[in-house]
């Protein structure tokens, strides 16, 4: 067996797409530094990029799992804002951090119990489904309230202004001060996340049958895969996280509000698709996802620090990439299997 | 149970809206035999095999597998995996973005981790040991469909299944892989396993079964053993009548040599044809593409028809020059082309069996002239009369038809649009031979009526009856044209096999 391992395989279409996704991020963040300098020079840029999408880099991670099932999964903003919004009202009446964090996951778990039952079990198009899962967390969060509300528990601000700080990352300040890379709470809880759903992606039978299912659904129920079960746990790991997002959301801001999060699942989805997870399922790696939220935000930093400071052009950047992004998947893949005809053929002939 | 018997299904019944698929059907499988299931398209071999594996639920009817006590409840592919019994199906079915090693392993164990090593190394350790071209962490898709059949074999084998189904497992693959699988199946016989083999060619019944059970119309014909049933015996089970004498063909062939000349192409080339051909075909004449799969049949009719990028060459009509760079310009010339992947070529499988035959020749009028249900009904029943297409109504999704009677859909599609020249890629390929025999003898009516007709297909014997001319290919270059008393299976052959051109 040895001998096989020498042989270089040519990479996996899932490692191609994301290769090419971290190639571009560091192109155009080392374009970044050596254009417009200044900020991106420092560590901190890269944090603030980390502590501004926590929540983001949690639900892309959603979107991947739901995605490399074959599904989608738009009711993911909608929870975040539920959550956030819930969490705020729950801990201004007293309730505890610890209580308010299984409020959070209690919330995820029920949408991914019913939009997963409805999927999988119900054989309903997921996009309808979690289309009306996210009217549904919309009108639920102003209920909860109408008005946006501010935390007041003393132990969560106290959580919310808890930063890591990385002073070997730092820069001095013109006083002569070592200012240290500060990161948030969330993004250590964003990161693990990444690194937890890669290892389950890539280790676990569950992560597998995420890739079979996506691949081609009739061929995994022939091989032996209970596909409605395995659907069912993408949406309701999806929505799971999509309820921690929101908790990680509301570290960051700090208060509920009914247009909390408005375009995250929008944003989710361009992140996971910028970092080589196919829409058409059985394709995608978080790893490309995360790098896909850090392409999509250094994008719009550029923008602004360009002088484009309207919002509409970080919009149109947006789309932008991520019709580049499409075009570039496409012709890489066309190219690819076009290639592998010409060499069954060469096979073929001889 | 008898003794030595791994598998008995007795009294199964099953039907669909509309269809009695199968109408108590009884079946057993002795341990170390090969039996084949043996029917027309739908007879209801694919139901029985579906409700053995679990992908349809009985209606009625006991199954009992060796080691398992009473009537076994089969829910699920993955009940009938855990009951002993495996399949490899026609199509495959595995994922093709998944590594060679992981399709042999998934689905088939419970449990938290995936032990990557140890299950490259195990799929390492069955190719190798099976002589199977594939390495073992290469994704699926880059592999051929062949090899791909293969990593599905090599799956089930590993399965220590005591029941091994094999449904049509031959049909694309070419005579050496053939040889290896039937080598792979008599190894396995020899450690017991009961294998069931559902296919279509005759001669590879007789060369490798013990027993044959023969369905028709979803009732049981009988079980025989395979040194007791003559071949002639076995087509006129399975067609329920006495087969018709071929030789009608004989003495029909049309060499158009004196009519005119209809479609001629010169220096045709084509992304996937990159050998330029002349090619040439007279008014009423049949002629046909022979070759090895791979060979380059396929493309160098799809460059006729415009299906590839057309890079190179001219094309006349009657003798005067005409661009056709589309399907859409070859059908304006009256030129059809029946694919040979009908699945992903060919039918809609949504849409009903009226709306596939309209089709074409919708495309053909523009979308702007509609044409009305009452002309669209009216011509989908002619065809369906006479081309005696097996279907519960108009409305029917063609998905729920069987494979013969999809073909012959996708025929009347064409036939509609009254071309002049119509070319039939692999049409009998997977088809029954009483359906078989109904399209070569409509092929050579459409001739007598002056259509030209290119036929491809894998049966040279086929080929020989029907066609007046043979170009063979080999290595995408035409090697060579046959007529008249050159078209002898030998002859052939000898030049498909190389060596001088003919």
């Amino acid at each position: 067996m040895s001998r096989d391992k020498r042989i270089r395989e040519p990479m996996s279409d899932t490692h191609l797409l994301m290769t090419i996704t971290i190639c571009i991020f560091f192109c155009m963040y080392f374009l970044a530094m050596a254009v417009w300098g200044g900020g991106f020079l420092r560590w901190q840029q890269v944090f603030d990029m980390l502590n501004n999408n926590a929540a983001l880099i949690i639900v892309a991670c959603s979107l991947t799992i739901v995605m490399i099932g074959g599904g989608i999964d738009i009711s993911v903003g909608g929870v975040i804002a539920l959550v956030a919004m819930s969490c705020v009202v729950h801990l201004n009446q007293g309730g505890s951090i610890f209580t308010a964090a299984l409020l959070s996951l209690g919330i995820g778990l029920a949408f991914g119990l019913v939009q997963g039952y409805l999927v999988a079990y119900l054989e309903i198009q997921p996009f309808i489904i979690t289309l009306a899962g996210m009217f549904f967390a919309r009108g639920m969060t102003t209920i909860v309230s109408l008005e946006p509300q501010k935390v007041a528990h003393e132990g969560f601000k106290t959580l919310m202004n808890t930063k890591v700080e990385i002073p070997w990352l730092g820069y001095t300040a013109k006083n002569g001060n070592l200012i240290p890379a500060r990161m948030e709470i969330g993004v250590v809880v964003a990161l693990l996340i990444v690194v937890l759903v890669y290892f389950m992606l890539r280790k676990t039978r569950m992560g597998r049958n995420f890739y079979a299912l996506g691949g081609n659904s009739q061929s995994a129920l022939m091989l032996g895969i209970n596909i409605r079960r395995t659907r069912m746990i993408t949406h309701l790991l999806s929505s799971i996280l999509a309820g921690i997002a929101g908790f990680v959301f509301l570290m960051h801001t700090g208060a509920g509000n009914a247009t909390n999060a408005a375009g995250a699942e929008m944003n989710a989805i361009a992140s996971s698709i910028i970092g080589g997870t196919l829409l058409s399922g059985g394709v995608g790696n978080v790893i490309g996802t995360f790098f896909g939220v850090m392409t999509l935000t250094t994008i719009k930093s550029i923008v602004t620090v360009s002088g484009l400071r309207d919002p509409w052009w970080q919009s149109i950047t947006t789309g932008a990439m991520l019709c580049f992004f499409i075009l570039l998947q496409s012709v890489v893949l066309s190219r690819r299997s076009r290639g592998k005809n010409r060499k069954n053929q060469r096979e073929a002939v001889k | 149970m008898e003794q030595g018997t791994v598998l008995t299904m007795r009294g199964i019944c099953k039907s669909f809206p509309g269809v009695r698929a199968l109408n108590h059907v009884d079946f057993s499988l002795k341990k170390g035999e090969i039996h084949a299931l043996m029917g027309e398209n739908g007879a209801g071999k694919s139901t029985l095999i579906k409700v053995l594996t679990g992908v349809y639920s009985r209606d009625e009817g006991v199954i009992e597998v060796e080691g398992l006590s009473g009537d076994v409840q089969i829910r699920s592919p993955q009940d009938a995996q855990e009951a002993g019994i495996s399949t490899v199906y026609q199509e495959i079915t595995l994922c093709p973005n998944l590594s060679v090693a992981e399709n042999m392993f998934i689905g088939r164990s419970r449990g938290g981790l995936v032990p990557w090593k140890q299950m490259e190394n195990r799929a390492g350790e069955i190719l190798s040991g099976l002589g199977i071209p594939a390495r073992p962490r290469q994704q699926l898709g880059s592999c051929s469909l062949a090899v791909q059949q293969m990593v599905a074999i090599a799956r089930a084998v590993d399965m220590e299944c005591k029941v091994l189904i094999l449904d049509e497992p031959t049909s694309s693959l070419d005579d050496k892989e053939v040889a290896m699988l039937f080598g792979l199946m008599r190894d396995l016989k020899a450690r017991g396993v009961g294998i069931i083999f559902v296919t279509h060619f005759l001669e590879q019944v007789y060369e490798v079964c013990d027993r044959i059970t023969v369905l028709r119309n979803g009732e049981l014909v009988g079980t025989y053993e395979t040194r007791n049933l003559p071949q002639v015996e076995l087509v006129s089970k399975m067609m329920g009548r006495e087969l018709e004498n071929l030789s009608f063909m004989e003495g029909r062939k049309r060499t158009g040599e004196s009519s005119s000349t209809v479609f001629e192409a010169r220096d045709l080339s084509s992304t996937a044809c990159p050998n330029a051909f002349d090619f040439h075909i007279a008014k009423g004449e049949v002629n046909g593409f022979t070759g090895l799969l791979g060979s380059g049949r396929s493309e160098s009719v799809r460059a006729i028809f415009g299906a590839d990028r057309v890079t190179g060459g001219q094309t006349l009509v009657d003798g005067k020059p005409v661009r056709i760079r589309s399907p859409r310009d070859a059908m304006e010339q009256g030129i059809a082309y029946l694919p040979e992947d009908r699945k992903d070529d060919g039918i809609i499988a949504d849409l009903s069996v009226r709306d596939n035959i309209i089709l074409a020749l919708q495309v053909m009028r523009g979308f702007f002239h509609p044409i009305s249900d009452a002309e669209a009904e009216r011509m989908a029943e002619e065809f369906i009369r006479t081309l005696e297409i097996k279907t519960a109504s108009l409305d029917t999704p063609v998905r729920s038809l069987s494979g013969g009677n999809q073909q012959k859909v996708i025929l009347a599609r064409w036939l509609l649009t009254h071309p002049r020249y119509l070319i039939l890629d692999e049409p009998t390929r997977g088809i029954d031979v009483g359906t078989k025999t109904e399209i070569q003898k409509l092929v050579l009516k459409l001739a007598d009526e002056g259509m030209s007709v290119t036929f491809i297909s894998s049966e040279i014997e086929e080929m020989l009856r029907t066609c007046a001319r043979l170009i063979v290919m080999r290595d995408r270059r035409i090697v060579g044209e046959l007529t008249g008393e050159q078209l002898t299976q030998e002859s052939v052959m000898r030049t498909i096999a190389g060596g001088e051109s003919v």
